[in-house]
């Protein structure tokens, strides 16, 4: 029993990191999707934007000024995103609101293919983060601890500001009733502005710790972990938090045994998450904390 | 119906028109593929050509499912994946197979269609039937794989069938790479050696960009017949209210999953083509990133319109692969600019996307076809179009 433990410890552990990473872009999905029924395509490319910000960034300042740069940056990323590509179609059909999402991720890797020269960037070391340390006999990076713990937090404290604060209540009720709460005197722009910063903001933590696990940022890299933290998303309950948090490490610790299991299995890692997606959405497409919506007709 | 259609001048001369132009386009082909020299010119434009025709029976085949029945899908990358290697595994020759498949003792499968029917009937002819077969191999193992994915997916709606669509993409990408299907889709490695667009000849007549051309107008034109029909009268009445149709008797699921299969067997067909077209294929390039390039050219011609779709189709390759070329040279005739390097022109072309889906997001034909008896009637002024009108009323 041991032996296995010990054997898979270090998968257990790499899955732990992976997926608070997840659940922290996967935030960003359920809040906006739960607001404005928006599959955000655009948010995993966001999350790569970050990465590559963090590579200039430290190149030229040093790590203290670069961070808080990085998180200003995406904020103000997807603050513009949101202004410029989806406010424009609020009255379009949901649709059309989709493609424009694509039409920017597309946009975002084009820009970052043409600004790296489609070149690997090499991810610079954040001190301490990177630090080795050993648990129960598996060396791994500081990062791997440090992620489930602020990930927790940072939900945490999400979540009290969705409780407790007044434009947190004004979030809910968006989400419940998107024409009510315009009538009730939400100033529904702002409300979707500051979704759309809480999302980016999270989503450039985790690319913090996300990056500082890989070598490199290429221009695709924000494609395959946005979509995982979208099914983690879907996984948990469209629109709620904690399902998404929970989904994302379901997720994160799956992929990594399936990595474990041997070579001819790794390349299903990355479809397991799609079979999860496909067995929730016919089993149960409300996900596990979802609420039931009816349509009415 | 008939009797309106005789007395309709502007149908008549519209059709004669478009039956003249097609024929203009293949002898036009004709010519490229066999007698003009190969200079700089024509060396650009062929590929441009065969490539437009093949997006545009791709493009059509995603426009028959988002545009015509509303099923916002996004797994048409899976479904050129599966086309493009039922085409490969059946046609690459026989005594190819060990160098292809080397990683896998020569393979599981030993024979080739094209090769198989070239002992029969003579190299080309072998070569031409063999893969038209192979393609037809291809669009009904994408068709199958579809009929099977149909059946949980199309219970979903909107965006949940758009993501789980591109769930099962990823998953056939997947299943493609896995190394115990080895011996049958060469694992990671990719597929070559195959029957190409370069092997299609009738005798010393070269038909490479023709080929293509008539494939894909083909099938086109079996997509206009379908959307014509009454099934098509069926998928736009789900389009434009789902429960209104149910309620008018037509059977959702039948015509989901019919719009479907067959727009992933024209989808099948495309892929088949895509590789005859390249030469060589690998799964890893059928990424998610491919189908939102081919929505993204439907969103450009207009969703819901097929003319919209080739007309995108051969716009979207012109401009990638040849006009806007420059862009990333690094100097504009003759001018030298120092941000036009590589990947200038794929930031101008997203931005010009962008600015196509927010504020001209009808696209180029919006819903409507281009029509010859329309251009007909505009031309020759209001009172031939009054005339052709009356006429309509008799």
């Amino acid at each position: 029993m041991s032996s296995f433990v010990q054997a898979n410890l270090p998968y257990l552990l790499a899955g732990i990191s992976v997926g608070g990473q997840y659940a922290l872009i996967a935030i960003g999905y359920t809040m906006v999707y739960g607001i404005l029924r928006l599959i955000n395509f655009a948010h995993g490319d966001v999350f790569m934007v970050a990465g590559l910000v963090m590579v200039y960034a430290s190149a030229s300042m040093p790590m203290y000024l670069s961070i808080p740069l990085v998180l200003v940056a995406t904020v103000a990323l997807g603050f513009t995103i949101e202004r410029v590509a989806y406010k424009p179609l609020r009255s379009a059909p949901r649709m059309s609101v989709m493609i424009s999402a694509i039409g920017v991720s597309y946009l975002l890797q084009n820009c970052a293919l043409y600004f790296t020269g489609g070149l690997a960037q090499m991810y610079p070391t954040i001190p301490w983060l990177s630090n080795s340390v050993t648990i129960g006999g598996a060396t791994t990076k500081m990062v791997t601890i440090v992620t489930p713990i602020l990930t927790v937090a940072l939900v945490f404290a999400l979540v009290l500001f969705i409780q407790k604060t007044k434009i947190g209540m004004a979030m809910r009720a968006v989400s419940r009733d998107f024409e009510t709460s315009q009538l009730m005197g939400i100033k529904i722009n702002s409300v979707i502005s500051m979704t759309f910063v809480i999302g980016c903001f999270l989503a450039a933590v985790g690319s913090l710790l996300y990056f500082t696990n890989y070598p490199s940022v290429i221009p695709t890299s924000g494609a395959m972990p946005g979509l995982k933290a979208f099914v983690a998303a879907v996984f948990g309950g469209i629109g709620s938090i904690p399902g998404a948090v929970i989904g994302a490490f379901l997720i994160g610790i799956c992929e990594n045994i399936i990595k474990g299991l041997g070579s001819n299995w790794t390349i299903f890692s990355d479809a397991f998450t799609f079979v999860l997606l496909i067995i929730v959405l016919l089993v149960k497409p409300t996900g596990i904390f979802g609420e039931k919506a009816t349509d009415k007709v | 119906m008939e009797k309106t259609l005789r007395k309709d001048p502007a149908k008549k001369i519209g059709s004669a028109i478009a039956v003249c132009l097609i024929a203009a386009l293949y002898i036009v082909l004709f010519l490229l593929d066999n007698v003009l020299p190969a200079n700089g010119f024509t060396l650009m434009l062929i590929p441009v050509l065969k490539k437009g025709a093949i997006y545009s029976l791709i493009c059509v085949s995603m426009n028959l499912l988002n545009g015509f029945t509303g099923l916002f899908s996004l797994g048409q990358a899976g479904f050129l994946l599966v086309g493009a290697y039922a085409y490969a595994i059946f046609a690459i020759p026989a005594d190819q197979h060990a160098a292809v498949y080397q990683y896998f003792d020569g393979g599981a499968i030993g024979f080739s269609i094209p090769e198989a029917l070239g002992k029969l009937l003579g190299e080309n002819a072998g070569a031409f039937l063999g893969s038209i077969i192979c393609i037809i191999i291809a669009g009904l193992v994408a068709a199958g794989f579809a009929a099977l994915i149909g059946i949980p997916v199309l219970r979903l709606k909107s965006d949940y069938l758009a993501i789980a669509t591109l769930g099962f993409a990823e998953i056939i990408r997947a299943i493609f790479q896995w190394n115990s299907l080895g011996p049958v889709t060469n694992g990671s490695n990719m597929l070559r050696k195959y029957t190409s667009l370069s092997a299609i000849k009738i005798g010393s007549i070269k038909l490479a960009t023709v080929f293509p051309f008539l494939i894909a107008m083909i099938c086109i034109g079996l997509i206009v017949l379908l959307i014509n029909s009454s099934y098509g009268r069926a998928f736009k009445a789900i389009r434009d209210d789902e429960i209104a149709a149910e309620a008018m008797g037509i059977s959702l699921f039948k015509h989901k999953m019919l719009s479907f299969v067959i727009s992933s067997f024209f989808a099948g067909v495309g892929g088949a083509l895509l590789a005859m077209y390249q030469t060589t294929i690998q799964a890893s390039a059928f990424k998610s990133a491919m189908t939102y390039e081919i929505l993204l050219i439907v969103v450009i011609g207009g969703i819901g319109s097929i003319s919209g779709s080739c007309i995108a189709s051969f716009l979207y390759i012109a401009c990638n692969e040849w006009w806007l070329r420059f862009l990333d040279s690094g100097s504009f005739f003759g001018i030298s600019v120092p941000f036009f390097r590589d990947g200038f022109r794929k930031v101008v072309f997203s931005v010009l996307i962008m600015v196509i889906v927010l504020f001209f997001s009808r696209g180029i034909m919006g819903d409507k076809e281009l029509s010859f008896a329309g251009l007909v009637r505009k031309l020759s002024g209001k009172k031939a179009a009054q005339a052709a009108e009356g006429g309509d009323g008799k």
